[in-house]
């Protein structure tokens, strides 16, 4: 069985917040802006830095040392530059749009903890700005508002690219909500709550398995505990901020800039840009929170007594950040982007199922433990739901699979019947097709083909 | 409520800091009047007329939105589901193998209907 998990006495619980005085909630919300405005900047040179050199390449070297000061400049070049109104534009909504999608974006981060309780100007006081016994749910909340943001920028624009761009943008980040909101119930399951310090609490010790009179000590972090969970998240992090892969809104092959074409580079695509990386940290922030143990250190540091107290936590907490962050730039160095019905095949025939059947896999495991200690009598009930389940889910599985096999069959066999076609007669179709044979061109005849590289 | 206010404080100085920035936009910049600017951007060409209060835009996008909505409210349920399970019991554990499985009926449909197709 799993040990009621007994929580840190310096971690705060619920019971913690509510009591700071304004004075002291607004010196936290004064912190977390200018922690995430100073972060997007960083956020933006690490990004560029960190990529550049995995393409052997400098990157930004000349404003500041090491360019640290590149995003500083591109924000002020921002400020100074033409704000465009297109003609066309719906101005009411055109306008509200960068208020709409960065407002929401700060909000996430007021539910993410920073730390334990630590003394603010006499104050005791938890580091985060607070806590909800529904804190996750405004994570969600957020950015289902932030879509509102873009879906209202592409359709204000009133321009195809930014209309379509709009709409696909908002048709991915939704479909991939549904995934990262399914992944977050296996946690829930085992923490009890939805409060972001009591995760983090739970995540504190893994007590230890009895298994045959041997005492085995379980991991702490829910990312190794449920790593499907873990693993779905991640991929729905890079979906929901429009990350590569997945970064079709800004497809520049087909749709220009997606939803944002039509606002000039201006302090309005600053709004956009800055909300696309503050909601780049707070999905990092909630793989944290969430998975990776929050603020409390990781194992070696965490032998040290002092770690999990005081303001280090939140130096762990940064460190966390930035490695995850460093994740973000690693994929899109690493990935191309994908094609978008295979995004939305992935996101709604793959991922979904997949998370419903691990949660009742994790429920139905938990269920029985619990039976087990509890009440030994419904065990039995327990494993007959179990043994449903499962046949269930095959027999799903498998029905679906003589049908949609039969369906790609069809699919392949229309194919072939017209490369066969197109075999027997090239203009077939009505496209002109080069034949395929032609002569290729090797250069006039005699002189040699310079290799590239050479003068 | 005293959870809540630390969140409306925040509100206020993101919300008074993006109302700012848009706001100062169109005074900080140069202003150089230029027809062709002024027009939507479309590669070059002359940009395409487009209805008065929005045109139409592929159905595909509003069934994936009305999916959304469905599975959505999916999820909140299994939440308070998740939270409570440990005082459910067994019983929690039936209920919810029955709920998802009258969600996965439709969403069965659905993939059948070609609904979760995209070309």
């Amino acid at each position: 069985m799993i040990p009621n998990l007994v929580a840190d006495p310096a971690g705060p619980t619920l019971a913690d917040f509510g009591k700071d005085p304004l004075w002291i909630s607004i010196i936290k919300a004064l912190f977390i802006f200018v922690f995430l405005m100073l972060g997007v900047l960083f956020g933006v040179w690490f990004e560029r830095k960190l990529i550049s050199r995995m393409q052997h390449r400098y990157g930004p070297n000349r404003a500041g040392k090491f360019g640290l000061l590149q995003s500083v400049a591109d924000g002020l070049k921002m400020g100074l530059k033409e704000d465009i109104l297109p003609r066309v534009v719906d101005k009411v909504v055109y306008i509200l749009a960068p208020v709409i999608i960065a407002v929401p974006a700060f909000l996430s981060y007021s539910i993410i903890p920073f730390g334990p309780m630590v003394s603010m100007f006499g104050v005791r006081t938890p580091l985060q700005l607070t806590d909800l016994p529904v804190a996750v749910l405004l994570v969600l909340a957020m950015s289902s508002i932030g879509v509102y943001g873009i879906v209202l920028a592409g359709w204000g624009s009133r321009s195809p690219y930014a209309v379509l761009g709009g709409l696909r943008s908002t048709a991915q980040v939704i479909s991939y909500e549904i995934a990262m909101g399914l992944s977050f119930v296996a946690v829930f399951l085992f923490a009890g709550t939805l409060s972001t310090s009591e995760i983090v609490a739970k995540q504190a010790s893994g007590g230890t398995w009895s298994l045959g009179g041997l005492d085995i000590p379980l991991p702490s972090w829910y990312a190794i505990l449920l790593i499907p969970s873990f693993l779905i998240y991640v991929i729905t992090m890079l979906g929901e901020t429009n990350r590569v892969p997945f970064d079709l809104p800004e497809g520049e092959g087909e749709l220009v800039a997606g939803y944002h074409t039509e606002y000039s580079s201006s302090l309005k695509f600053a709004m956009f840009q800055l909300a696309e990386y503050v909601n780049v940290f707070t999905v990092s922030g909630l793989a944290i929170t969430l998975f990776l143990g929050g603020w409390r250190a990781p194992w070696p540091i965490s032998l040290w007594d002092g770690a999990n107290t005081g303001w280090w936590p939140m130096l762990w907490f940064f460190v966390k950040l930035v490695l995850v962050f460093a994740f973000f730039i690693w994929v899109r160095a690493s990935l191309p982007r994908i094609r978008y019905d295979q995004l939305m095949a992935f996101g709604w025939k793959v991922l979904i199922p997949l998370n419903l059947a691990w949660i009742l896999l994790v429920a139905t495991v938990r269920a029985l433990q619990n039976a087990r200690s509890e009440q030994p009598g419904s065990v039995p009930v327990v494993l007959v739901i179990a043994a449903i389940v499962v046949i269930g889910a095959l027999a799903i599985y498998f029905r679906f699979d003589t049908v949609n096999q039969r369906r790609r069959e069809a699919k392949a066999a229309e194919v072939a019947a017209d490369m066969e076609l197109l075999d027997a007669e090239p203009t077939a179709g009505g496209f002109p097709v080069p034949a395929l044979d032609l002569p290729h061109y090797h250069g006039v005849n005699g002189r040699k083909e310079v290799p590239s590289g050479t003068n | 409520m005293e959870l809540y206010v630390p969140i409306l404080v925040l509100a206020v100085l993101a919300a008074g800091f993006a109302v700012f920035s848009v706001g100062i936009a169109p005074f900080t910049g140069p202003k150089r009047w230029n027809r062709a600017k002024l027009d939507g951007y479309e590669c070059g060409i002359e940009p395409t007329p487009q209805p008065v209060g929005g045109g139409r835009f592929p159905l595909k996008y509003m069934i994936t939105a009305m999916l959304f909505i469905v599975f959505d409210i999916e999820i909140i349920f299994l939440y308070p589901w998740a939270v409570a399970f440990d005082k459910l019991g067994v019983f929690g554990l039936v209920e919810m193998v029955l709920f998802i499985v009258t969600v996965l009926v439709a969403y069965a449909y659905v993939w059948r209907r070609r609904g979760l197709d995209w070309d």
